[in-house]
């Protein structure tokens, strides 16, 4: 996973709720098998208009983007933070999250940044102003405003840490449980 | 205090619990298909790692196949279906390949070869995972990355979600299903008020439902933003998974039947948050916007923003009637359509397909409709021409097509051309969901099948019996 300390950027604001994962990334674009590539077609439909908040000449090269409550609900498509993150998004600032976005975003170092919506909103004020916005997370604050994220997941975030290669250090709890749980099912004798 | 049906579930299936992090999760069912596994099965070839538990997951081709022999697959849809066939050779993981007769989509093939049993923990790389819940199992959907961590480790790094409770009292009306139910429920949370929760769907309302109509109802739980829906387990449930071959045998089934029937949640036990709602005066429910919580009864008519008091509902509203190309105050009956779908994993299993076949049983699709139906599974599709559901279909002047996920998604060739408007029994009416510039409505299979016929929305009442 992409380690994830400290950001400046100025920030783009996207101020509408609700924004699903069919609008992130469109399901077109979910046939490839690479993890790459992704960034070209972030919200692939909403950027053919050319008033869309991300073709603004001052979007350009904004690592932070600034969004409205239930950014990211819908489909579980990892394939969404991917495409933020490859075009350039290191934060996305919001009052909620889709859970599955969340937490895939915190899987591959793209940090999702929980506020009160009058924090986002001011924000979002901000980022139209141009001025440049911080999000740190050794300090947990985003703009000045601190945010709460647990800290396993912060630790794993400022390390970018192997979290398969976490678990497996567990094996023993792992091996216990199965021998102490007969599996419900076998899938290959059906 | 007593314990919660979630909370067994979660309780039973901890393998650590630390301070300070997520808890470690055992997951018993891993569902995979073509869409979201290729990246994650690449991680475990760059690692060296293995699948952990080939015997607990299992694939099927969904998403991307083609339904029908009128257009061919994409080369791009076929190198993804390739990749899962070798990623599946290479880590031993059970295939159900298109033609093997045992292919559909996931959702609905978890259920009917009885994997999905109660009290177990199911994920798959897809959001309506949180169907088989149905069955009283904690199941949810997970990203690429964490599809990799299930495939290493057969576990998921997890916080407990809060847990909610929406009761169904009243009286059914006539011709009200568990879509329109469901629907009803998302128009009063809202797509975001049940995100961060697990709900359980509870009361006489719920019970009185089938397997079919319980999985609908827990299928659309993530569109109101829950990781997943429950449903307690009971001897409709336990009648439903007897025989099926994934289902235990002689003493086994009777052993896990003394255990399933423990799960429910007791009296006592609280919930963080509790809704009661009354299906009483319910009718069949259609959205109108680009949200499945943008939805009012077939006898209301389209919203007006100007009657809003929140700033961001009018804005949502007014993008939502644009893409949408409706008038507010437009009665929904009024509203014409082009094309029909019937099928997802919400609404394509037999029992959906038995209800549009009653209704449209003597009629025909109305000239300027196209309408298909596509079956959730090969078996679905089997047991509905032993039926002879197929003919009436065909007959009537519908596509009755081959099982998968087809114009939920658009993944594959049955998409909406941009501008075309669709009844359709899926779960998502999100902005192009069906096809760039496509226009979705949704409903139940019965109201599908009155408005192909009908050409606008109705239900089956308004149609001139044949």
């Amino acid at each position: 996973m992409k380690a994830f300390r400290k950001v400046t950027s100025h920030a783009l604001a996207l101020d509408r709720p609700d924004v699903d994962t069919d609008q992130i990334i469109p399901k077109q674009f979910l046939k490839r098998i690479e993890r790459s590539g992704f960034g070209e077609f972030l919200f692939f439909d909403w950027r053919k208009d050319p008033g869309f908040e991300l073709n603004r000449p001052e979007a350009k090269g904004a690592q932070i983007l600034v969004a409205g409550r239930n950014f990211g609900c819908g489909s579980s498509r990892e394939h969404a933070p991917w495409a933020l993150q490859d075009y350039g998004f290191e934060a996305v600032i919001a009052p909620s999250f889709g859970d599955i976005f969340r937490q895939n975003s915190l899987k591959i170092g793209l940090l999702p940044v929980r506020l009160p919506s009058e924090q986002v909103k001011e924000l979002m004020t901000r980022a139209d102003a141009g001025d440049e916005i911080t999000v740190d997370l050794e300090a947990r604050t985003a703009g000045g405003f601190p945010f709460e994220l647990d800290d396993f997941t912060r630790e794993c975030l400022l390390e970018g840490l192997d979290d398969i290669a976490l678990t497996l250090r567990d094996e023993p709890s792992l091996t216990a449980y199965e021998s102490a749980h007969a599996a419900p099912i076998a899938t290959n004798a059906l | 205090m007593g314990q919660t049906l979630f909370d067994r579930v979660w309780e039973s299936h901890l393998v650590q619990r630390a301070e300070g992090q997520p808890e470690l999760l055992y997951v018993d069912l891993h569902l995979v298909h073509e869409v979201t596994s290729p990246q994650a099965f690449e991680g475990l070839r760059v690692a060296g790692r293995r699948v952990r538990r080939p015997d607990l997951t299992l694939a099927t081709m969904d998403h991307n196949v083609v339904t029908g022999d009128d257009t061919p697959m994409d080369e791009l849809s076929a190198q993804q279906l390739e990749a899962l066939a070798q990623n599946c050779a290479e880590f031993g993981v059970p295939l159900y390949e298109t033609g093997s007769g045992r292919e559909g989509i996931v959702h609905v093939i978890g259920p009917e070869l009885g994997l999905t049993q109660p009290g177990m923990t199911i994920v798959c790389g897809d959001s309506h995972t949180s169907t088989h819940g149905a069955f009283g199992a904690l199941a949810f959907g997970i990203g690429t990355s964490e599809v990799e961590h299930v495939l290493a480790t057969q576990t998921l790094q997890q916080n407990k979600p809060r847990s909610m409770r929406i009761y169904f009292e009243g009286e059914l009306p006539e011709g009200v299903t568990a879509k329109d139910i469901v629907l009803a429920a998302i128009g009063r949370l809202g797509v975001d008020g049940g995100v961060g929760y697990v709900i359980e769907y509870a009361g006489p309302v719920i019970e009185q439902l089938s397997m079919e109509g319980r999985l609908t109802i827990c299928n659309m739980s993530i569109e109101a933003g829950a990781r997943a829906g429950m449903i307690a387990p009971d001897e409709t449930t336990f009648a439903y998974l007897e025989g099926r071959p994934g289902a235990p045998k002689g003493a086994a089934w009777e052993q896990a039947l003394e255990r399933w029937r423990t799960l429910p949640t007791d009296d006592d036990a609280v919930f963080d948050q509790e809704l009661v709602i009354d299906v009483s005066g319910l009718g069949s429910q259609v959205t109108w916007g680009t949200n499945p919580g943008m939805v009012v009864p077939i006898d209301g008519v389209v919203p007006d923003p100007a009657s809003m008091e929140d700033a961001d509902e009018r804005a949502a509203t007014e993008r939502a009637l644009a893409y949408m190309a409706l008038e507010p105050g437009t009665p929904i009956r009024d509203i014409e359509v082009g094309r029909v779908f019937i099928g997802s994993c919400t609404n394509s299993r037999i029992e959906d397909l038995r209800a549009a076949a009653a209704v449209v049983r003597g009629h025909h699709v109305h000239p300027s409709v196209r309408a298909m139906v596509v079956p959730g599974s090969a078996q679905v599709k089997q047991q509905a021409e032993a039926e002879g559901l197929d003919r009436i279909f065909v007959d009537a002047g519908f596509e009755w097509r081959r099982a998968g996920c087809s114009m939920c998604l658009g993944m594959n060739p049955d998409v909406l051309a941009p501008g075309e408007r669709c009844a359709s029994t899926s779960n998502r009416n999100f902005e192009g969901r069906q096809g760039a510039g496509g226009r979705t409505h949704l409903v139940s299979p019965a109201v599908a099948a009155a408005t192909a016929i009908a050409g606008h929305f109705a239900d089956a009442r308004e149609l001139v019996p044949a």
